[in-house]
């Protein structure tokens, strides 16, 4: 299971470049959410899958899943749900300002 | 057990917090944020005293024992730079409140401010992991704003690539600390610092060590900085001040910590690396410097030169290397944040940034122009001023080492320093005077005294460098001796 899900994280990975590569802002954007999610993905895979019972307090279960990497997934979702939500009005902005989301056409000019 | 160490987090959040509620009212916003910043310094006084007389102050948030909790370790070394953060945080502020657009003031400038001083204090202080990556993300996220702040065409292009090479650097941050967690269980820095000591760092540890090289150096501008001049130069003069003072600096703060107390196993494999990188900055940061005649991106140049220059200190991983860097840390974060200001400050004058139509400053402005020719002196490092003893350490340190040819180019970089900011002081304030009083687009009122602050600091940096000998000895034994800070976070 979790070599599955670590080859997941892998395909996830590798469609985040190719979106990121490419020239349009959307796209970028969703490029490094992808990535931010394959990242998710990683650190759940991190400490180990099913490897237990849910982490509450029993006196019959003697093994639990670990549960500090659910902590640590529920704040990067956050971040990285409000970073993203930040980057799209951004990327809006640009779009009105510049009337482009090319990259190509970002790159800055020569003298300023 | 020492609470004070949460101070410096928590009085610039809540006070930003606070300010977010009353975010019309400019005045209240400009006392209660100097309020919070100046309690910050006096916070950090207070910690390096204490840590000079008990050692190594930590905290465990919540009463959780590490390494379960999440610790907050105070030692020398971060007790020193929340000192130079917060100087830096007031005279910026200082300086931001007269150059800031009243407008702008009113779109929640000063809150966020205050949160990007707070994930820079975090940064400094947080003996976790994960916490580490979460102040990151807060002094990110406020970053990413304040770039854009604004709101000019040129501003939002940059910003965007600022931003996106930073999300990516944050997410290869995470994958390292998921490698990292997998191989050892644990996020505690000292208690990671243990684990890897005793299982040995075999070659994944190594390779989650250059995955994390990557993503601080990317912070750092340490060779990937590639982004830096373009977002460097946009933003308004008291945001680029900070960003220059401050941003890279945690990077380096990060790449120190990491590599002196968790990856500090395998020198001659990552130690040299780090080694090279510091190499190829500071050259290609030299050459930057000297090859543009655009006084923002000349300065923005000087940033990458000494990014290169500090982390030389540590590749040598001796005392005196570490003790140099330290040195020249401080007086770096306090010399690029006058620079900046001074830079801002002829650009207000003269409305270009352009060297080649900027003439004559020094005959309307003595005070300004002096005070440009000391800080380029102190860049250089001729003594007594600030810069001095941290190259004279740094440089020492890398032939100890070993590393003749790193503390060769950090020798020659220097000239590239010299040459650059000379041409500066020469184009922009020899020569012929070009602009009347009357057609000086604005006047140097109520910017000077953040000037004047910064100016005072680094001369008293320089010629007190005995004053704050015993303190950066301190902490460099500290960051030499991991198991100090071990020893700290579980008693």
């Amino acid at each position: 299971m979790d070599t599955l899900i670590v080859i997941l994280v892998g395909i996830l990975v590798t469609i985040g470049t190719y979106l990121i590569l490419s020239r349009h802002l959307l796209r970028i954007v969703l490029g490094t959410s992808i990535i931010g999610h394959a990242v998710n993905l990683l650190i759940i895979t991190s400490g180990g899958l099913k490897t237990g019972a849910a982490p509450l307090l029993g006196e019959k279960i003697t093994d639990f899943t670990d549960a500090l990497p659910q902590a640590l997934v529920l704040t990067a979702i956050v971040i990285n749900f409000a970073v993203t939500a930040l980057v799209l009005v951004l990327c809006y902005r640009a779009y009105q300002g510049f009337g482009t989301d090319d990259l190509e056409q970002l790159r800055g000019e020569e003298h300023e | 057990m020492n609470n004070l160490l949460i101070a410096p987090v928590v009085l610039p959040l809540i006070i930003g917090m606070v300010l977010i509620i009353f975010h019309t009212n400019i005045k209240l916003q400009r006392v209660l944020s100097l309020i919070a910043l100046l309690a910050t310094s006096a916070v950090s006084v207070l910690l390096i005293n204490q840590i000079h007389q008990q050692g190594i102050q930590t905290l465990q948030l919540g009463g959780w024992e590490a390494p379960y909790g999440i610790s907050f370790v105070g030692d020398m070394f971060s007790a020193l730079l929340l000192l130079a953060t917060s100087i830096v945080a007031v005279c910026c502020l200082i300086y931001a409140f007269t150059t800031m657009g009243r407008k702008q003031q009113k779109l929640y400038f000063y809150p966020l401010f205050l949160f990007l001083v707070t994930g820079v204090n975090g940064s400094f202080l947080t003996g976790d992991l994960f916490n580490l990556y979460v102040f990151f993300e807060l002094f990110l996220v406020s970053s990413y704003v304040l770039i854009t702040f604004g709101g000019e065409k040129r501003q939002l292009r940059e910003s965007l690539k600022y931003i996106f090479t930073n999300i990516i650097s944050s997410a290869f941050f995470l994958m390292g600390v998921a490698y990292l967690y997998s191989i050892t269980g644990t996020l505690n820095l000292a208690d990671l610092s243990l684990k890897i000591a005793e299982v040995g760092q075999d070659g994944l540890i190594t390779t989650v060590a250059f995955l994390f090289l990557i993503v601080f150096a990317l912070k750092a501008g340490l060779l990937l900085f590639f982004w830096l001049p373009g977002s460097y130069s946009v933003p308004p003069t008291a945001i680029a001040a900070i960003f220059a003072a401050l941003l890279t600096k945690v990077g380096i703060y990060a790449i120190f910590r990491m590599f002196t107390l968790i990856f500090y196993h395998e020198p001659q494999i990552t130690h040299w690396f780090i080694g090279i990188l510091a190499a190829l900055t500071m050259i290609l940061g030299g050459l930057g410097a000297i090859g543009f005649w655009d006084l923002k991106k000349i300065l923005t140049y000087n940033v990458v030169i000494s990014v290169g220059f500090i982390v030389a200190g540590l590749v040598s991983l001796t005392s005196a290397g570490i003790t140099g860097s330290i040195y020249y840390l401080i007086h770096d974060m306090i010399i690029k944040a006058l620079i900046f200001l001074i830079g801002g400050t002829v650009i207000h004058l003269t409305g270009t940034s352009d060297l080649k139509e900027i003439s004559g400053l020094i005959r309307r402005h003595p005070g300004l122009g002096w005070m440009f020719f000391l800080a380029a002196l102190s860049m250089v490092g001729i003594p007594p001023l600030s810069g001095f003893l941290g190259k004279v350490f740094i440089t020492r340190g890398t032939f100890e080492g070993g590393y003749f040819w790193l503390g060769a180019i950090g020798l020659v970089a220097s000239l590239f320093i010299l040459y650059s900011m000379m041409k500066l002081f020469m184009n922009a304030f020899w020569g012929e005077m070009k602009l009347s009083e009357e057609e000086e687009l604005g006047t140097t009122k109520g910017l000077i005294l953040p000037i004047v602050l910064l100016t005072v600091v680094s001369l008293a940096l320089g010629i007190g460098a005995e004053g704050i000998a015993c303190y950066v000895t301190q902490a460099a034994e500290e960051l030499l001796n991991p198991s100090l800070y071990i020893q700290a976070v579980f008693d």
